[in-house]
Formats: C-alpha cells, sequence, structure tokens
C-alpha cells in the first residue's frame, strides 16, 4: 500500500482559504501557472487518509496536494520562465499601446523562451521509461495535426505535431512493429511494440473537427507542449537504434530520385519533401546501410526443465512474430480513392507489402492502377466499373483483420458488395468462462489451419436435422393424442378401481449424493466466515455470477439473432420455391 | 514671389480677386455655388450699392423693412415686391431672360445673369475649373528638387537649438550606454546552436534517478476497445430498442459504455466521433487531476475464504432428520420441556392448553387445560420430584402431571402437601395457593398469583427454586426468585437495569444470569453482587442458555446474531454467529454432547457442534453441522423453542404451526 510520508496537505484550487501563513506564500507564487506546472512537472493531487482532518472538519471534495511536491515545483528553473515571459507580454502590450513599433521589433525578436528538454530527463530518467508513457503523447499528437491550420491554436504546434507523428509511423514501418488494428467507431486504434512495450494510440478519422464550446484548450496545448517535445527526443533515439537519419530522409535509390511529374501542382516546393515522407510509401535513408540477412541467430544456451519449456514459448512466440511481420510481402496492393488512404498505407507497409493509389490522390503513388502485377485492389463501394480479371477486389476490412489474425484469410467474404463478417477487437482476450463470438472461435480455427466447412454444406445439414426434428416433434404430437384417447375412454369407462402399484426402489445416486453433502459442508462452512470475509466471498462470488450473466446474455441474444436469421433465409427459399 | 505663386496658381482665387472686397470671404464660399451667385453679382455692379451687414444669414433681416446698411450707414430698403403668383406666373411666361434671373439676397435686387456668368455656373455644376484656359493636369514642379537653386525656399535664420546639444537627449543615450555596460541591453539574442532534438538519453545515470522517482505512479494506460466499439461488431453487442431507451435514460457518469454500439455496412459509411476531443480533453484532465493511489487488487480464490473446518461427519452424533411430529395443538406452541429421564414433553400453546406427550411415540397423553396462553413451561430437573411449572398471564401454576414413576409422583404430593405454616409471616410479592378442586384433579397443585405477566419460568438445577420473569421497564420488580419447598418468594434484586429478558441458574455454581436488552448480568447469589457483565453486541437479546459446564455462555438476538461467551476469556462474545437469517427465538446446550441449537423465524434450527475443551488454553470448537428443517412459517413466525433431549443426541423443536418435531 502506498503510504503518504509527511501528512501535510493543501489543495490549491480557486477559491484559495488557506489561513496558514506559511502555506499562503508558497500559494501566492504557484497558483497563476500552478496548472502549467502540475502537468508539466506531472504532479499530480493525492488522497489524504483522513480527510476530513486535513480538510478541517468538512467532507467538501477538494484536492490535496503534497506540500513537499509543491515545494518540488518551486525549485523548478521554469518557474522563473514562465514569470519572465509574463513580464515580456506586459511589456510588449505596453509598448504596442504607446506605438512604439521599433520597440516592438526588438522585443519581439528578444522574445523569452524556454525548453522541456531537461524536465522530459527528470520525469523520464530512462529512455524505456519515456517508451512507455508515449502512449499519450502519440494519441495527443495524431489528434492535434489533423487540427485546421486556424483557429484553436498555433499553426506551428500543428505542424510540429504532424511532423512527429509522421516520423512515428515511418519509424513504426522501418522497424515493423505494428501488432494489431482496430477499426473502432471513435476512430483507428494502433498497437506496437516498441523495445518491449505495447504502445497502442488512435486516429480519428479524417474529417474536419467540430470544435466543443466546453472543452479548455489551454490545457490541452500544455500537454501537447509536453508531448511533442518528449515524442521528438523519442523519435529521435528510435531513429537512432535503427541507424536511420533522423531528421528522416527518403531513401535515394528509391523510386522517388525521379521527380513525378505532378508533383508542382500537388504541394508547394517547400513542402513537397514532408508530404513525400507523409504518403509512407518510401522506405527512409540510413546511416548505416542495410544488410540484408542480418537476423542474428540467438546464442543457444543449454537449459533444462522449466527453463527449456520457457524458452521453447519463446521461440515460437518470436517465430510467429516474424511471420507476422512478413504477412503482405509479396502483395501489391492498390487503393481505390475512397478508402482511408493514409491508414491502409501504414498498415500495409507495416507489414512487407507494396501499396499504391491513384496520382491524383496523393503524391508518391508508385505505380499505376494499371499495373498488372498487383495482386489485391482495396476498395470500399458496392461495384466498380472496369475491373481487371488477375486481382482481387475487396474491402479495406480485409486488411486489417488480417493483420489481427496474423494470417491471410481467405478473400471471399470481403468481396464488393458482399455484407462483411464482424470486425472484431483485437485487444479482447478471453478467459475462460467469457463470452466468445463465434466468429472469434472460426478465426482461431483458421489459425490452427483447420479448413472452415463450406457453409452451404452446413447449411443443409442444419436444414436436415430441423426436418428430423419436426418428424419429432410429429411423433411426439402423436404420442399426446394417444394418451389423451385413453383417459377419455377410461373416464368414459368410469371403472377406475384404485390400483396398488409395486413401489419403485430409488436407485441411490452415490454421486449426486456425495455432491450435496460437499455442497452442505460448503453452505455450513459459509456460515462460520468472518464478516469481513463473508462481505469480501459475496462481492466475488456476486462479480462472478454478475460476468456469467452477462456471458450468457450475449449469446443468448445471439442464438436469437442467428435464428431469426435463419427464418428469413428459409422464407425466401420458399418464396423462390 | 514662390509662395504668392502657390497661392495663385488657384484658378478659383484667381477669379476672385477681381472683387477685392469679397477675398474675406472667399474660403467660406469656395465649394458652394449657390453662395457664388451672391458674389458674382458684387462684381458686376455699377453703382456702389453696398450691403455693409457681412456674411449673416439674410433672413434675420426677414421681419424689417430694410435689408441693411450701406457704406455710409443709411439703410438699404428692401425694394417693393409685390408680385403675387400671377404676376410671377405671366413673368415666367413673358419675360424670356426669367431662367436667368436670379435675386440677390444682400439687397433684394432681381439680376440677370450674363452669358459668361451662365456659362461659369454651368462649368462649376459640371466640376469643372471657373476658367477655362486653366489647365488642370499641368507637370507639377518640385520644389525641393536636386537641383540646387540659388535662392533659399525660406530665409528662416536657424534656431539656437539647431546648433547647441540636447540635454534629453544626451540623458537617453547615457542611459542606453549605462545599460549596454551593464549589459542589459544585447543586440541580438544569441542563437541557439544545440538542434532541437538530441539524444537526451545518452548518458543514462541510475544515480541521478530522484528518490521522488520511486514513488512516482504513473498513470494507468487507457482502456482498450472491445468488440462494441467495432464500427461493424458481431449483432450481439448491439443494442436492442429497450437497452437503448434504458442507456439513454441514464445519467452519463454512470452509464457501462460511453456510447452506442454502431453498426456501419461499409468503412467509407463511418463518421466522425463527436466526441473524440471530449474524450482526449477527460483524459488529460485525469491525467492532472486525479488523486493517484496504489491499491492492491484482492486477488483471492474465493474457495481460499472459506474457513477449513472438521467435516460434520467426523463430529457425529447429531441430529440429522425428522423423526417425529407431534400434533394437537391448534396455536402456536410458545415452549416446551423434557422431563429429566427423557420420557416425556411437556408444550405450552397459545390455545391454553399444556400437553404431555411421550417422546418415543408422540402420543398425547394428558392435555391440561389453563387459563390463559402458556408462556412458558419447565420441567423441574431434580429426577425424584415430577413438577411441571406453567405460566400463563400472571398466574404460575405448578402441575404434577402424574406421568413416570408412580412412587415419585405421590412423594411429590406429599413433597407438596408436607408443607407447614411457619410461624411469621411474612409480607409476600407473590400469593401462594394450593390447588383445590378440579383443578386438582387435573394436576394443579399449587398456585402462584404475580403482580405482572410472567413470560419466563425456569428451574434451578437442583429442583427447589424457580425463577420467574416479568418484563417491565423500570419497575424494580421483574425477578422473582420462589422457594417450593418453603412457598417463599424472594426478589433478589432492589432495582433492575434495563427490560429483563431471560434468567437462568448456573448449573453447578451459586451464579444467577440476568439478559437484559443487550448485556447479560452475572450476580454471585451468595456474595450478592455482580460478577461479570457480559456486553452481547447485539440489539435485543431473546434467549439464553449456560453451558453445561458453566464457563460458557450462548446467547440469541432477534437481530439474527448469535453470540457465545467464553466467560473465562472474556465479557465480549468469543464468537458471533449470524447464520439466521432472521430473528433467533430460542438456543439450547446439550446436556451432555459437544452440542447447541437455535431457532429461528426462519423457520430452521441449526444444530452445531460447540465443544469446550478442559484445556483452558484451548478455545472452545463452534462448527455448525446440520441445518434443520420441519415448521411452516406461520404469522412470519418459525421455530419458537428448541430444547435437547437430556440424554440422546436429539433435539425438539415447537414451532409457531402447532407442531413439535423431534429430530433424530
Amino acid at each position: 500500500m502506498f503510504s503518504i510520508s509527511s501528512l501535510f496537505f493543501f489543495f490549491c484550487e480557486p477559491p484559495v482559504e488557506i489561513t496558514d501563513v506559511y502555506t499562503v506564500s508558497i500559494c501566492e507564487l504557484i497558483h497563476a501557472s500552478h496548472r502549467r506546472l502540475c502537468i508539466l512537472k506531472g504532479i499530480y493531487p493525492h488522497e489524504p487518509k483522513h480527510k476530513k482532518k486535513v480538510n478541517k472538519g468538512s467532507t467538501a471534495p477538494r484536492t490535496f496536494y503534497l506540500l513537499k511536491d509543491i515545494r518540488f515545483l518551486l525549485h523548478e528553473p521554469i518557474v522563473g520562465k514562465f514569470r519572465e515571459y509574463k513580464i515580456f507580454v506586459r511589456k510588449l502590450r505596453k509598448a504596442y499601446g504607446k506605438a512604439e513599433w521599433s520597440g516592438v521589433q526588438r522585443m519581439k525578436e528578444n522574445k523569452p523562451a524556454y525548453k522541456l528538454d531537461h524536465i522530459i530527463k527528470e520525469r523520464y530518467p530512462t529512455f524505456i521509461d519515456a517508451v512507455r508513457d508515449v502512449d499519450d503523447a502519440l494519441s495527443m499528437s495524431f489528434l492535434f495535426s489533423t487540427f485546421a491550420r486556424t483557429g484553436k491554436c498555433h499553426v506551428q504546434t500543428i505542424q510540429l505535431c504532424r511532423r512527429l507523428s509522421v516520423e512515428w509511423m515511418n519509424y513504426i514501418i522501418a522497424s515493423r512493429s505494428l501488432r494489431k488494428v482496430f477499426l473502432s467507431i471513435k476512430g483507428i486504434y494502433y498497437q506496437a511494440e516498441v523495445l518491449g512495450q505495447t504502445i497502442t494510440w488512435i486516429i480519428p478519422y479524417q474529417f474536419a473537427h467540430d470544435h466543443p464550446t466546453d472543452v479548455d484548450y489551454r490545457v490541452m496545448a500544455t500537454f501537447t507542449e509536453l508531448y511533442t517535445t518528449l515524442l521528438g527526443f523519442v523519435n529521435f533515439r528510435l531513429y537512432q537504434t535503427l541507424n536511420l537519419v533522423y531528421p528522416p530522409k527518403l531513401d535515394g535509390q528509391g523510386e522517388f530520385s525521379l521527380k513525378s511529374e505532378c508533383e508542382e501542382d500537388y504541394a508547394l516546393e517547400s513542402e513537397s519533401y514532408s508530404e513525400k515522407l507523409s504518403a509512407l510509401s518510401a522506405s527512409l535513408a540510413r546511416t548505416v546501410p542495410l544488410v540484408e540477412d542480418e537476423e542474428a541467430e540467438l546464442d543457444l544456451f543449454p537449459a533444462e526443465g522449466e527453463d527449456l519449456e520457457k524458452m521453447e514459448a519463446r521461440e515460437k512466440i518470436e517465430l510467429e512474430q516474424n511471420e507476422q511481420k512478413k504477412l503482405f510481402e509479396g502483395l501489391k496492393l492498390f487503393l481505390n480513392r475512397e478508402v482511408p488512404r493514409e491508414s491502409l498505407a501504414f498498415v500495409i507497409r507495416c507489414f512487407g507489402g507494396q501499396v499504391s493509389w491513384d496520382k491524383s490522390l496523393c503524391i508518391g503513388s508508385t505505380y499505376d492502377e494499371t499495373d498488372e502485377t498487383i495482386t489485391h485492389h482495396i476498395v470500399d463501394r458496392p461495384t466498380i466499373d472496369k475491373q481487371y480479371i488477375n486481382r482481387y477486389y475487396i474491402q479495406p476490412q480485409w486488411v486489417y483483420d488480417c493483420v489481427n489474425g496474423k494470417i491471410l484469410l481467405p478473400v471471399e467474404e470481403y468481396f464488393l458488395g458482399v455484407t462483411l463478417p464482424p470486425h472484431l477487437s483485437p485487444f479482447v482476450e478471453e478467459s475462460e468462462g467469457d463470452y466468445v463470438p463465434p466468429e472469434k472461435l472460426k478465426l482461431q480455427a483458421l489459425q490452427r489451419g483447420e479448413k472452415p466447412q463450406a457453409e452451404d454444406d452446413e447449411e443443409e445439414e442444419e436444414e436436415e436435422e430441423e426436418d428430423d426434428d419436426d418428424e419429432d416433434d410429429q411423433s411426439e404430437d402423436e404420442d399426446e393424442a394417444n394418451l389423451a384417447e385413453m383417459e377419455e375412454k377410461r373416464a368414459q369407462g368410469k371403472s377406475l378401481s384404485v390400483k396398488v402399484t409395486p413401489g419403485k426402489v430409488k436407485p441411490e445416486n452415490r454421486m449426486r449424493a456425495e455432491q450435496e453433502e460437499k455442497a452442505e459442508e460448503k453452505r455450513l462452512a459459509i456460515m462460520m466466515m468472518k464478516k469481513k470475509e463473508k462481505y469480501l466471498y459475496d462481492k466475488i462470488m456476486f462479480g462472478k455470477k454478475r460476468h456469467v450473466r452477462e456471458a450468457n446474455k450475449l449469446a443468448a441474444k445471439r442464438k436469437a439473432h442467428d435464428d431469426s436469421n435463419k427464418a428469413d433465409k428459409k422464407k425466401k427459399k420458399k418464396k423462390k420455391c | 514671389s514662390q509662395t504668392k505663386k502657390s497661392l495663385f496658381s488657384d484658378p478659383r482665387s484667381v477669379w476672385f480677386i477681381s472683387s477685392p472686397s469679397c477675398v474675406m470671404f472667399l474660403w467660406h464660399t469656395v465649394k458652394w455655388a449657390d453662395s457664388l451667385l451672391i458674389f458674382i453679382t458684387f462684381s458686376v455692379r455699377s453703382q456702389d450699392i453696398r450691403n455693409t451687414v457681412g456674411n449673416i444669414p439674410m433672413e434675420w433681416y426677414k421681419d424689417y423693412p430694410h435689408i441693411g446698411y450701406d457704406l455710409e450707414g443709411k439703410k438699404i430698403f428692401k425694394p417693393i415686391r409685390n408680385k403675387d403668383e400671377l404676376d410671377e406666373f405671366l413673368d415666367k411666361m413673358e419675360n424670356p431672360d426669367y431662367w436667368r434671373t436670379v435675386q440677390d439676397k444682400m439687397t433684394g435686387a432681381d439680376i440677370r445673369l450674363s452669358d459668361e456668368q451662365v456659362d461659369l455656373v454651368h462649368r462649376l455644376q459640371q466640376g469643372k475649373f471657373g476658367d477655362v484656359n486653366f489647365n488642370e493636369y499641368e507637370p507639377a514642379i518640385d520644389f525641393f528638387s536636386n537641383e540646387v537653386m540659388i535662392h533659399p525656399v525660406t530665409n528662416r535664420p536657424q534656431d539656437k537649438r539647431s546648433f547647441i546639444p540636447s540635454l534629453i537627449e544626451k540623458e537617453k543615450v547615457g542611459k542606453l550606454v549605462h545599460a549596454i555596460k551593464m549589459g542589459w541591453i544585447k543586440p541580438h539574442r544569441p542563437k541557439e546552436t544545440t538542434p532541437q532534438y538530441y539524444d537526451l538519453w545518452a548518458k543514462e545515470d541510475p544515480n541521478s534517478i530522484l528518490g521522488r522517482h520511486k514513488m512516482h505512479i504513473p498513470a494507468p494506460k487507457m482502456k482498450l476497445p472491445g468488440h462494441e466499439e467495432s464500427y461493424n461488431p458481431p449483432p450481439e453487442y448491439l443494442m436492442s430498442e429497450e437497452e437503448r431507451l434504458a442507456w439513454e435514460q441514464q445519467d452519463p457518469e454512470y452509464r457501462k459504455l460511453s456510447f452506442l454500439p454502431q453498426k456501419f455496412a461499409c468503412l467509407r459509411a463511418v463518421p466522425a466521433y463527436s466526441r473524440f476531443i471530449h474524450e482526449r480533453f477527460e483524459r488529460c484532465l485525469d491525467l492532472y487531476l486525479c488523486p493517484r493511489q496504489r491499491k492492491m487488487r484482492v486477488n483471492v480464490n474465493p474457495e481460499d475464504l472459506i474457513p477449513k473446518l472438521p467435516k460434520p461427519k467426523d463430529l457425529q452424533p447429531f441430529p440429522t432428520t425428522q423423526s417425529l411430529v407431534y400434533r394437537g395443538h391448534s396455536s402456536l406452541v410458545r415452549s416446551i420441556s423434557i422431563s429429566p429421564s427423557g420420557q416425556w414433553l411437556v408444550s405450552g400453546s397459545d390455545d391454553c392448553t399444556v400437553r404431555f406427550w411421550e417422546v418415543s411415540t408422540a402420543r398425547c397423553l394428558k392435555t391440561v387445560e389453563v387459563g390463559g396462553a402458556v408462556k412458558g413451561v419447565a420441567w423441574n430437573p431434580n429426577p425424584s420430584i415430577c413438577l411441571v411449572a406453567v405460566s400463563y398471564d400472571d398466574t404460575v401454576v405448578l402441575l404434577n402431571p402424574g406421568l413416570g414413576d408412580r412412587l415419585v409422583c405421590t412423594a411429590t404430593d406429599q413433597l407438596i402437601s408436607s408443607y407447614e405454616e411457619p410461624e411469621e409471616v411474612k409480607d409476600q410479592p407473590v400469593q401462594w395457593a394450593v390447588a383445590e378442586g378440579e383443578g386438582h384433579e387435573q394436576g394443579h397443585r399449587l398456585i402462584l398469583k404475580h403482580p405482572k405477566a410472567v413470560r419466563q419460568v425456569t428451574w434451578h438445577g437442583k429442583g427447589d427454586y424457580l425463577a420467574c420473569v416479568m418484563p417491565d421497564n423500570g419497575n424494580s420488580l421483574q425477578v422473582v426468585i420462589h422457594q417450593v419447598s418453603k412457598r417463599r418468594t424472594q426478589n433478589p434484586f432492589r432495582k433492575n437495569k434495563g427490560l429483563v429478558q431471560c434468567v437462568s441458574f448456573h448449573p453447578i455454581r451459586p451464579y444467577f444470569f440476568v439478559a437484559t436488552q443487550r448485556y447479560v448480568r452475572v450476580y454471585n447469589l451468595i456474595k450478592q453482587e455482580l460478577t461479570k457483565k457480559l456486553m452481547a453486541n447485539c440489539k435485543w437479546i431473546s434467549s439464553m442458555a449456560i453451558h453445561p459446564g458453566g464457563d460458557n455462555v450462548i446467547c440469541g438476538s432477534y437481530d439474527c446474531r448469535l453470540a457465545w461467551f467464553d466467560l473465562d476469556l472474556s465479557t465480549k462474545p468469543y464468537k458471533v454467529l449470524r447464520h439466521h437469517k432472521k430473528a433467533l427465538r430460542s438456543v439450547a446446550y446439550h446436556r451432555h454432547y459437544p452440542l447447541f441449537a437455535s431457532g429461528s423465524d426462519d423457520g430452521n434450527v441449526i444444530v452445531c457442534h460447540g465443544m469446550v475443551y478442559n484445556d483452558l488454553l484451548q478455545n472452545p470448537l463452534i462448527v455448525p453441522v446440520k441445518v434443520l428443517k420441519g415448521h411452516t412459517i406461520t404469522h412470519d413466525l418459525g421455530v419458537l423453542d428448541v430444547t435437547f433431549h437430556p440424554t440422546q443426541p436429539w433435539v425438539f423443536s415447537s414451532g409457531a404451526d402447532g407442531t413439535v418435531c423431534l429430530f433424530t
């Protein structure tokens, strides 16, 4: 349990009403930029053990910080910089008011700047700490890079965010460390494994944002300030580990050495390079030329017993991962213009596939639609006019499902105009007793290498079964009718004599008796539980029961849905007949 | 001179100069052609009738006969104007110059404009210059050009200040110089040479990690999305209509899902998520405003929480099955008691009868009617006396049922009849009377009239003393102890604290237990003092039983608890059992076997193994061994009384359904 060593709390949330002189002086100093400092330095409030004691008898909800944390904030050199900046703003305003334009110019030139490098170093003393915490930074950076360049924040911030996120994506492609992708209704989730750390981030779908009014963008901007710094340093280091040039340069040998024609139409000269980078279609330049087949084989250590098993398991996982990394290798994909280009290009390139798009869609396309070697054409519309015979026309979900399934799924279910199979979350790991959707079971079977049964057969079989059921029902009905007749006859005859039937020996079910005995023992033992333990036990059991209930509910829902679907199909068939 | 030229370069001024008297008005009137006409008239006048009123609104002279003054100061009278509308009209029709005739406001005279003047007016109306010959696009001549002229433009002598150094400037410069010297002013901020990003972790020094970093709690990562968040989830994750309505009505804070699961046919159809920025913002708020705390997740197997107890099988014998039901009472059976031999059972019921049963056959041998609902029955524990105490209303009757050994019965009768009145009669709180007549035939021997309703009767182990409880709040007389052989009654307590629920004698030592609502007080009868006060930790004690060893007490309470006290251990319960669902009505110990039972309103009798060891260091072992069910719940009442057989491991229970059950 975490214990708070020094119990000097004070809260620093307006309205500030501190009676202690000592704390007032501190609070006055920090109050103005308190929020910003707390965000940058990673200071979070604490829940005091005795809330009432600290809060002077009141139970009103208040935020408490440790006094030592606040003292720690005061030692931060950046406090001085903030103060300087505040003074600068005041002076500038005055100069504007007096229309001293030269003064304004001079002040602007000498605008005080501050750096967050030391804060990053202090918060993340080791590189791996920083990588572990990069989740939120990525999500925020990707979000900011989608903002329009007017209004909510500085253009420089947006540009920086865009640059950093493109750098990150390029790194993920180069290291092939993407693991899972999920198309949710909120956006697209990506999960990568970087230096052994699982990192998840979300990118919103490409739409203009409807900026909410109840969001404080200053808070977000402060976070972004911190996150861009963090992400920049992390990117730098990551590029170093792969011997890539930072800031990223396109590989000179690639197709990009030749200037494409429409380039000038697409972007300004100054921006075209960054645009090409963000097209994600070319590999990056390396400081040390990459040697093929560099994969160093692991040294084999003689191991015994459990270690051996562990080793084997690890090797197996590694093998699987290596295979997954080469998932799309050898495939040549073409993106139609209505599919999310960036996401698909990113995912396909992460798994070694070749990808291109229409020249007019974006800069950096590598081959045309007419290329005969294209294997898959990704389309997100019901039909397409001109179709080439030697390629599959598939919907974008196929790519994502393949990545999550770690195998190339059969393309039949993803053809144009076909109702797609459900898209499952790759992040759900079902433990025992959880509900597993049938699609997941199917996928697991595929992964194991079992061949899926042809659906038509299944259906036919099912139908046959159902017919059998009908027959059974009929026979049952007949039985019942017979019984009713017999009874009627009996009633009419009224010759019912009291009969004594020989008693039957109840077979003693030993298993059952044993079980019952055990159950009773348990019930009695539960009676003797201590109050605290009983409470805990009840809580756990309640949770378990709820879990089971939810799983059952889902299963029942699915069954009802399938049944209704089947009935519909039958009806249709009958109509056809 | 040059200045003059500039002044007269304006053609309009040139024109005005011809009428020198009007130069004064020049600037006011340039723009208004209308008022210009006035000046035109001046310039044309042959005779010099000049109005000297100046540039004033002429309507000031509207009401006067004159219109101003001439140069000699004489009034200029308005010309007689007697033209009416008709004349005006005729004039307009006939006079060809009517259109070019204007009235001079200053003199009131009509003036006919000449051709040049008309032309001028036309030109001004068109926005042209008055002078026909004026070229408005003449090339500009720069005064201050690069050509050096021989004459200066102005011939003004230079100011003195132009050749004396400025003090103010000196001061300013001095300040700047000082600031530069002190390094306050720098021409340019030195440019940053370090790149924006570099290898920050080049020198990872584990020693530089702050102590506070070890205390730091990293923020938990965001929850990963489940199947229901998919753009194309399996159908079972979509909400039905009712679920959706319920979701919408729920407070957003308490919703399990923060969004409505939706299904889209294709990726193209997925819209933007409107709360994306909100969610990011909320995450930011969580990161810097949420108190963080390490919480140990309880990761226990619930099976481990269940205490390991010896198996009930190993603790036999104990009653397991319902073997006999004693039927006969028509109302709830409040109390039962068993004869010391274990052969007979007596039960008292609300139907105003006391029934005697043979235990082994469940036959009702005798029914004695009494004058009220029976609250308590108690068989004398002394095997040499056959006497049963029955309490109803405010009366306690001692019955001799006449069952069993006839010698014993007659001996009992003799014992009662051999009583001799003492010489000095003491005033007693209770009236003793000998039953006679019909009552005597039924078995009534002694009738004790109490001042209040008696709830419980209990015998001392020797069988001579009988304690009665008359619960009454705030009255001193709540417990009385009768001595049957001497027909004497004592009131042991001058004052009772609280409402007495039940009393009991210690089986061996001269102690007396009194249970009030919350406490059990133990009195030493010889020393006549309070020895112990047991805190039951419950709201309302209903019943109490003393272990035959005398060192342990169990208390049942109306708030579903059974408290086991170990008198040697503490005044607080050694163990509290909450195994009943409803109020406990009765508890009982077995005389020989380590068993105790409790009956409750939920209709169950729970038999527990309660082993008391002779070793003082070992705590009693309590194991519930059996839940016995046999009574139906009537009027929310289940089991009212339980009692053990004196020799066998059997338990009797009486219920609100009017039956008594035997479990063996």
